[in-house]
């Protein structure tokens, strides 16, 4: 099925007022990998929260359609139960609550939310184990409290892996490379093509760095710069960039 | 039978569901409101106790009527002692078979789960039913190899000099106002004895039921584990709620002799309606260890500080704990250990949990006695706070007379962020659920040390209270 996220002059601001999205429009579909590329503070993260429905933020105007269906008003919870996925730059620790219980948790609700027979247990736990062995990962890691104590990479990996179990229609990952080894890099970027390829996943990559796309392949990249796109292309858009960094383009942006 | 629930009220907890149901029991002997030497004639008298119990009941009144309320604590004022029955007698005597306890007694205590869980994992039983012991008993052998299980009025009539060499030796009458109270009007409660070597295995549990309203509940427990003995012992509590309050005022002593190990589990779930003012003090000799597992989740006020007397060279003391504030809840906790003897080591783990307003009070003292080298002390209490009207506060003592013992106090105080809602959201989760799971990671460190049929129910009572958090 073809799922898209259509995104239109979105603008937003910050609770202390500060405008932060200055009108971004964006189309992410099923088979489809975006990438957007951008200085520190131009406001990628941001958008990618506020797609999720951070509280933290008011959309001022514009829209934010799921398969022509406006979720702008519809809690975080409701918006992962329609497919959509966000993948934490800095994923939150929870004491207590196992990975493993927690997916369960996720993916039963998830399920019955759309009227999907619920996941046993031992029938989860084999599920699971095929995605931490994509991410290589020990099995024994979902027994493992949900981000308490993981490295930077284990994080990411978990990202992946709760990604990878909850199938989303399409995936918002914010900088899911920043903090990895190349090793874990290539692992977690595997894990993402895996997912894209299984359930031609749509994919929306937040990143600062040129180096994750020598091993995943985009279709577009975007530049955004103080919270505007300035500047849409292909692939080798990235390539661009590498050579001759951001300036050039945030000049020509100006002028 | 008509077992007519009670009406539904503002706040929303689990006693709607499954312990709010009232019993219609004609008791065979209610005591008047209030409390006079009368009445505590008359339930010795009704007890056919020797004379000495007689005595020491009216001694204990004398000092009761002596003493000031505690002030120091939670919020009594609303406590009024002329507007309770201090006994109420259900039935003749307690029973072994549940056949044989009353049709509308033993629907409660089916409805409780507890002829159930006597099949499954208990090594023995007991249930007590308004001021009484209804039913009791243990394996047949554990009876063999000389384990006592019995209500501690049986104890007193069955095991004489063993009784009295420890009645009232850990809590005095006069250790405070409601210690003075129970040893007055004291009835019920379990009398244990493990003999020398002795592992009970499976745990005994003795489950206690307030039913009637301006009730006063006064379990008197005396637990005595031999040298290497080993013992596990469980209670539970619950209540039907009523507009008028009830008192439940406990008092517990426990004795470990050397090598001996106690391990005593509470899961308090009284209704919101409950005073529980309590007194429970274990003395742990040579190379002991007792271990109080403690979990508040009911009552109104709950009043109550399990403390471990180290009496021996290398005994060790540990007290983990778990209390729930929700609305007009406060939840005055603590522990109390006391360093008496050299290379004695203890561990405290206190967690709390408050939100509607309720209010969680840690109160610890950690008394080092001079002369007690090497004593180990290490404290931990967190405290999680699910909005801004809802109170923690950390209380900590610690009186070290011996410069060669090590102490430490950890503190934190949680808040649930935004972030981590938004997280658990992202996943799918609405915000009670995010809240619910979040909550519930924070109880497992403790929740995790009961049996699993008692830690799958706390995470359910914890669940059930979570629910309505949201909106």
């Amino acid at each position: 099925m073809n799922n898209t996220l259509t995104i239109t002059e979105l603008h937003a601001k910050t609770e202390d007022g500060t405008e932060i999205l200055k009108g971004i429009s964006l189309t992410i579909k099923s088979g489809e990998i975006n990438v957007i590329m951008g200085p520190n503070g131009s406001g990628k993260s941001t958008l990618c929260k506020i797609l999720m429905g951070h509280p933290n933020y008011e959309i001022t105007s514009g829209k934010v359609e799921f398969n022509g269906k406006n979720i702008l008003d519809l809690p975080t919870d409701e918006r992962a139960k329609l497919g959509l996925f966000m993948g934490f730059q800095h994923p939150i620790e929870i004491p207590g609550v196992t990975l493993g219980n927690f997916l369960r948790l996720s993916k039963n609700t998830m399920l019955k939310a759309n009227k999907e027979n619920t996941i046993a247990p031992r029938e989860f736990i084999k599920d699971i184990k095929t995605h931490t062995e994509t991410l290589k990962m020990e099995n024994s890691f979902i027994n493992r409290s949900v981000n308490t104590g993981f490295s930077g990479g284990e994080k990411k990996r978990a990202e992946i892996i709760q990604m990878s179990v909850l199938e989303p229609k399409i995936a918002l990952l914010d900088e899911i490379d920043s903090g990895l080894d190349i090793d874990a890099l290539k692992i977690v970027a595997n894990g993402i093509n895996q997912n894209f390829k299984k359930h031609n996943t749509g994919i929306l990559l937040i990143t600062h760095y040129q180096r994750l796309l020598n091993y995943i392949k985009p279709h577009h990249i975007h530049i955004m710069h103080a919270g505007k796109i300035i500047k849409s292309g292909e692939a080798k858009l990235a390539n661009a960039l590498e050579t001759e960094g951001y300036d050039k383009f945030i000049n020509s942006d100006k002028k | 039978m008509n077992v007519p629930h009670k009406t539904k009220q503002s706040i929303k907890t689990f006693e709607n569901n499954k312990f709010g149901f009232k019993t219609n029991n004609k008791a065979m002997y209610k005591s008047p409101k209030g409390l006079s030497e009368e009445i505590v004639r008359e339930i010795s008298r009704q007890k056919n106790e020797p004379e000495w119990m007689l005595e020491y009941r009216l001694k204990a009144f004398k000092i009761f009527k002596e003493k000031p309320m505690p002030k120091w604590g939670a919020d009594l004022k609303e406590l009024d002692l002329d507007d309770i029955h201090y006994y109420i007698r259900p039935q003749d005597k307690a029973k072994n078979n549940w056949k044989e306890v009353p049709g509308e007694i033993k629907e409660t205590f089916e409805k409780l789960g507890i002829p159930e869980a006597e099949k499954k994992f208990l090594a023995g039983t007991g249930a007590q039913f308004e001021s009484e012991v209804v039913y009791h008993s243990l394996q047949e052998n554990l009876k063999k190899k000389g384990v006592i299980f019995e209500s501690t009025e049986v104890g007193l009539q069955k095991y004489p000099e063993i009784f009295r060499e420890h009645f009232g030796r850990i809590i005095p009458a006069n250790d405070n106002k409601f210690s003075a109270l129970n040893s007055a009007v004291w009835s019920g409660g379990s009398f244990i004895y493990v003999p020398k070597g002795v592992d009970v295995g499976l745990p005994l549990q003795t489950y206690f039921r307030i039913n009637s309203e301006n009730m006063g509940q006064f379990e008197r427990t005396l637990i005595i584990v031999e040298e290497d003995a080993n013992l596990h012992y469980i209670e539970g509590c619950t209540a039907p709620n009523y507009s008028s309050q009830s008192l439940h005022s406990a008092v517990v002593e426990i004795i470990v002799k050397k090598g001996g190990r106690c391990q005593y589990s509470t899961i308090q779930n009284w209704s919101h309606n409950i005073y529980n003012l309590v007194t429970k003090r274990a003395f742990a000799h040579k190379n002991a260890e007792m271990f109080w597992l403690d979990c508040n989740i009911g009552s109104k006020v709950t009043m109550k500080y399990p403390a471990i007397f180290l009496m021996g060279k290398g005994a060790k003391g540990e007290v983990q704990s778990l209390a729930f504030s929700g609305k007009e809840q406060h939840q005055d906790t603590g522990v109390k250990i006391i360093h008496a003897a050299p290379n004695t080591s203890s561990k405290i783990v206190s967690k709390s949990i408050s939100k509607d307003g309720g209010r969680g009070t840690y109160r610890g003292l950690i008394k080092v006695n001079k002369g007690s080298k090497n004593a180990k002390n290490h404290v931990s209490c967190d405290a999680l706070i699910l909005d801004d009207h809802s109170r923690s506060d950390t209380y900590p003592t610690n009186t070290i007379a011996e410069p060669n013992s090590s102490i430490a106090h950890e503190a934190t105080v949680a808040k649930i962020s935004k972030e981590q809602l938004f997280y658990l959201m992202s996943r799918g989760l609405n915000e009670e659920e995010a809240i619910s799971t979040i909550v519930n990671g924070f109880a497992k460190p403790i929740i995790k040390q009961f049996p699993m049929e008692y830690a799958l129910e706390l995470n359910r009572l914890l669940e059930l209270e979570m629910t309505g958090s949201v909106g």
